[in-house]
C-alpha cells in the first residue's frame, strides 16, 4: 500500500529525512516511534503530500506521491490531482483540528459532500453511523468546544473515515489528551485495525504498538534505526539507540 | 516558620459574615457627572442668547424640529445610506479578493494586490473622490475590448459617471484597500492546523478558504468591519464636495439659503448618531452569530439580561449586584469565595 525508497526531506539546511525505506502492506498496521525531531511526523505528512518530498520515491497504492510517471518522466501533479489523492488518505492530527464552527455531524459530512459530491442526506446517514461507531451517537449536534479531547479526537477519526480512505495516518493521536482519555481513542483505533484498515501510526503508546502493530519502526535523526515485529523490537532491541530510547520512555 | 501556623492564624473556621468592599469614589464620580449633565442639559435646552437685540433659544430646537423629517433631509439620508452600503459592499468584496490575492503563492498576483493597496492607502480619499468626479475629463469614454484590438463595450463616461457613481466608486475602491488588510489579518488568525485538516480530506485551496478559513476568520474580521462601516457612514459626507446630495450636502444647501447653519448641522449630526447606533446594535448581533463554536455558551444579549433582571431580581443597588450571601462557610483550607450575587447581570 505504501512504499518508500530513500525518501529525503529538508527544511532549509536541516535534513529532516535522510533516506527512509519502508513498506506497508494492505491491511497492515505500522507503528513509528522515536524521539521528537526524529522526522516521524514529517514522514507521515509526506505520505499525503502536506510536505513535498525532496528526494527518493514514495508511493501510495501504486501511485507516486505528488508526481505522475509517464514516458520516463515525472510530471508534478496539479493541485486538483493532489487533492484527489489526498481524499483517499485519512489523517488524524495530534491537536484534532476539528472545524470549530461546525457540529460533529457537519465535520464528518463536509468532506463527502463538498469533495466527493455526495448527496447530503446519504452523507449525513453515513456520518451518523460513523459517529455511532466511535461511540458518539449522542453528540451528533455538539460543537467541538463542547466535547472533551478524547471525544474530539474520535470525531476527527470519524471525519477521516467519512472519506472512505484506503489508508489512515495517525500523527500522535493521543499525545494531546489527558491520560484517562487516551484509552477511548486507542479502542477506536484498535477496532479499525481489526477491521483490516491499513494504518500508519506515529505514537508514544508502546502498549498499543505492541498489541496492534504488525511492524514497529524506530526512527532517529531522519533515519530508520530499527524495524521489525513489535514484540521483538521492544523485547530485544538490536541497536543501542533503540535500547536507550526505550529505557527512557518505559 | 511553619506554613501551617500561619494558616491557622489567618483563616478561622466556622460561619463568618462577609462585608463587601465599599466604593465611595463611585458616589463622588456620580455626583460630578450629575452636575455636568445638568449643566449640559441647561445649555442645550433652557438657555437663551441675544441675537439682533432679542433673546433667542440658544440652539434653536424649533428649527431642528422643523427640518428633521422634511423630505429633502430624508432623501439626503437615503443617499448617505446608499453610498455607505454600496461603498462597503464593494469594499468588502474587493477586500476579500485582494486579501486572497496577496496571500496567493503566485508572486505576480500577490505583487499586484500589494501595489493596489499601496496606491489607495497612499492617497487621501478626498483627492480620490475629486479625481473620480473629474475622471471624465481624462477619460471621456470607456471602452472594453481586446487590448489593442476591437472594442466590445463602449461607455460614454461624460454621461454615465454621475457624481453619485463617481463617489460610490471612489469610496469603494479606497475601502477595498483597507478591508483587504482586515480580511488578511482575519485569515492569518486562523490556526494552520485548520488548513491542513481541510487539505487532508482533499479540499482545494479555495474551498478550504471558503468553507473552513473565512467562516472562522469572520470572528476577527467583523469588529473592525463594523468600525469601518460606521466610519464610512461619516466618510460618505466627503461626497458633499463632489455635489452628491447626501445628508450633509442637503443641509448645506438649506442653510445656504436661510443661514441657520448650526441647527441644520445638528440635524445632520443627529441623523448620523441615530444610524451609527443602529449599526452598533446590528454589529453586536452579527458578532454573536459568528462566535458560534468558539465559546461554549453564548452570553445573554442586553435585552435578555434586562428582561431576566426585571423578572428575578427586583431589588438591586445602583452600583452592581448586592451580595445576597450573608455568610459563607469557610472550609478548613479552602479560600472564601464571594458569590457574584447570582444572575448574569
Amino acid at each position: 500500500m505504501v512504499r518508500a525508497e530513500g525518501v529525503r526531506k529538508r527544511f532549509g539546511r536541516l535534513e529532516v529525512l535522510r533516506g527512509i525505506d519502508l513498506e506497508v502492506g494492505s491491511g497492515q498496521v505500522l507503528c513509528i516511534i522515536g524521539p521528537s525531531g526524529s522526522g516521524k511526523s514529517t514522514f507521515l505528512r509526506c505520505i499525503n503530500h502536506l510536505e513535498k518530498v525532496d528526494g527518493g520515491r514514495l508511493s501510495v497504492a501504486g501511485h507516486l506521491v505528488g508526481y505522475r510517471h509517464q514516458g520516463g518522466k515525472l510530471y508534478e501533479l496539479r493541485d486538483r490531482e493532489v487533492c484527489a489523492r489526498r481524499a483517499e488518505i485519512g489523517m488524524v492530527f495530534q491537536h484534532f483540528n476539528l472545524f470549530p464552527h461546525m457540529t460533529a455531524l457537519d465535520n464528518v459530512t463536509i468532506g463527502p459532500v463538498r469533495v466527493k459530491g455526495e448527496d447530503r442526506s446519504t452523507a449525513a446517514a453515513r456520518a451518523r453511523q460513523l459517529l455511532e461507531r466511535v461511540g458518539l451517537g449522542d453528540k451528533v449536534d455538539a460543537y467541538p468546544r463542547q466535547l472533551s479531547g478524547g471525544q474530539q479526537q474520535r470525531v476527527a477519526i470519524a471525519r477521516a473515515l467519512g472519506m472512505e480512505p484506503k489508508l489512515m495516518l495517525f500523527d500522535e493521536p493521543t499525545s494531546a489528551l489527558d491520560p484517562e482519555l487516551v484509552g477511548e481513542v486507542l479502542d477506536v483505533m484498535r477496532s479499525l485495525a481489526l477491521d483490516g484498515m491499513t494504518m500508519i501510526v506515529v505514537t508514544h503508546e508502546i502498549g498499543f504498538a505492541r498489541e496492534v502493530g504488525d511492524t514497529l519502526v524506530f526512527m532517529d535523526r531522519g533515519l530508520i534505526v530499527e524495524s521489525g515485529p513489535p514484540k521483538q523490537v521492544l523485547a530485544n532491541p538490536a541497536e543501542m539507540r533503540t535500547r536507550a530510547f526505550l529505557s527512557r520512555i518505559l | 516558620m511553619a506554613a501551617s501556623d500561619l494558616h491557622e492564624d489567618t483563616v478561622p473556621s466556622g460561619e463568618l459574615q462577609v462585608v463587601p468592599v465599599r466604593h465611595p469614589g463611585r458616589w463622588v464620580a456620580a455626583a460630578v457627572v450629575l452636575v455636568l449633565v445638568a449643566m449640559l442639559v441647561r445649555t442645550l435646552f433652557f438657555s437663551h442668547v441675544m441675537r439682533g437685540g432679542r433673546p433667542q433659544e440658544r440652539f434653536e430646537w424649533h428649527i431642528i424640529d422643523q427640518y428633521f423629517f422634511t423630505s429633502e433631509v430624508l432623501k439626503g439620508l437615503l443617499v448617505t445610506l446608499e453610498l455607505t452600503v454600496l461603498a462597503m459592499a464593494g469594499g468588502i468584496l474587493l477586500g476579500v479578493v485582494l486579501a486572497v490575492m496577496r496571500m496567493s503563492p503566485n508572486p505576480i498576483v500577490a505583487g499586484a494586490a500589494w501595489v493596489y493597496i499601496w496606491f489607495f492607502r497612499g492617497t487621501p480619499v478626498l483627492v480620490q473622490l475629486l479625481f473620480w468626479y473629474n475622471a471624465s475629463y481624462i477619460f471621456p469614454s470607456f471602452t472594453l475590448g481586446v487590448p489593442f484590438g476591437p472594442a466590445l463595450v463602449h461607455i460614454n463616461l461624460n454621461a454615465t459617471l454621475t457624481p453619485f457613481i463617481a463617489a460610490s466608486f471612489g469610496l469603494a475602491l479606497n475601502e477595498g484597500a483597507y478591508m483587504s488588510e482586515i480580511v488578511r489579518a482575519g485569515i492569518l488568525s486562523v490556526d494552520e492546523g485548520q488548513t491542513e485538516a481541510a487539505q487532508a480530506i482533499g479540499m482545494s485551496r479555495l474551498m478550504t478558504l471558503r468553507l473552513v478559513v473565512l467562516p472562522q476568520a469572520m470572528r476577527v474580521i467583523i469588529p473592525p468591519t463594523g468600525n469601518e462601516t460606521i466610519s464610512m457612514l461619516k466618510t460618505s459626507s466627503l461626497a458633499s464636495v463632489v455635489t452628491v446630495k447626501e445628508v450633509l450636502y442637503t443641509v448645506q444647501l438649506i442653510y445656504a439659503q436661510n443661514f441657520k447653519t448650526i441647527p441644520l448641522l445638528m440635524v445632520a449630526s443627529l441623523w448620523y448618531i441615530i444610524v451609527t447606533t443602529v449599526l452598533m446594535i446590528g454589529q453586536y448581533y452579527l458578532e454573536r452569530h459568528f462566535a458560534r463554536g468558539s465559546v461554549r455558551q453564548l452570553p445573554l444579549t442586553p435585552v435578555q439580561r434586562l428582561s431576566r433582571a426585571l423578572r428575578i431580581r427586583p431589588a438591586e443597588g445602583p452600583f452592581g449586584p448586592n451580595l445576597d450571601v450573608d455568610a459563607i462557610t469557610v472550609a478548613g483550607s479552602g479560600r472564601p469565595h464571594g458569590g457574584e450575587g447570582g444572575g448574569p447581570l
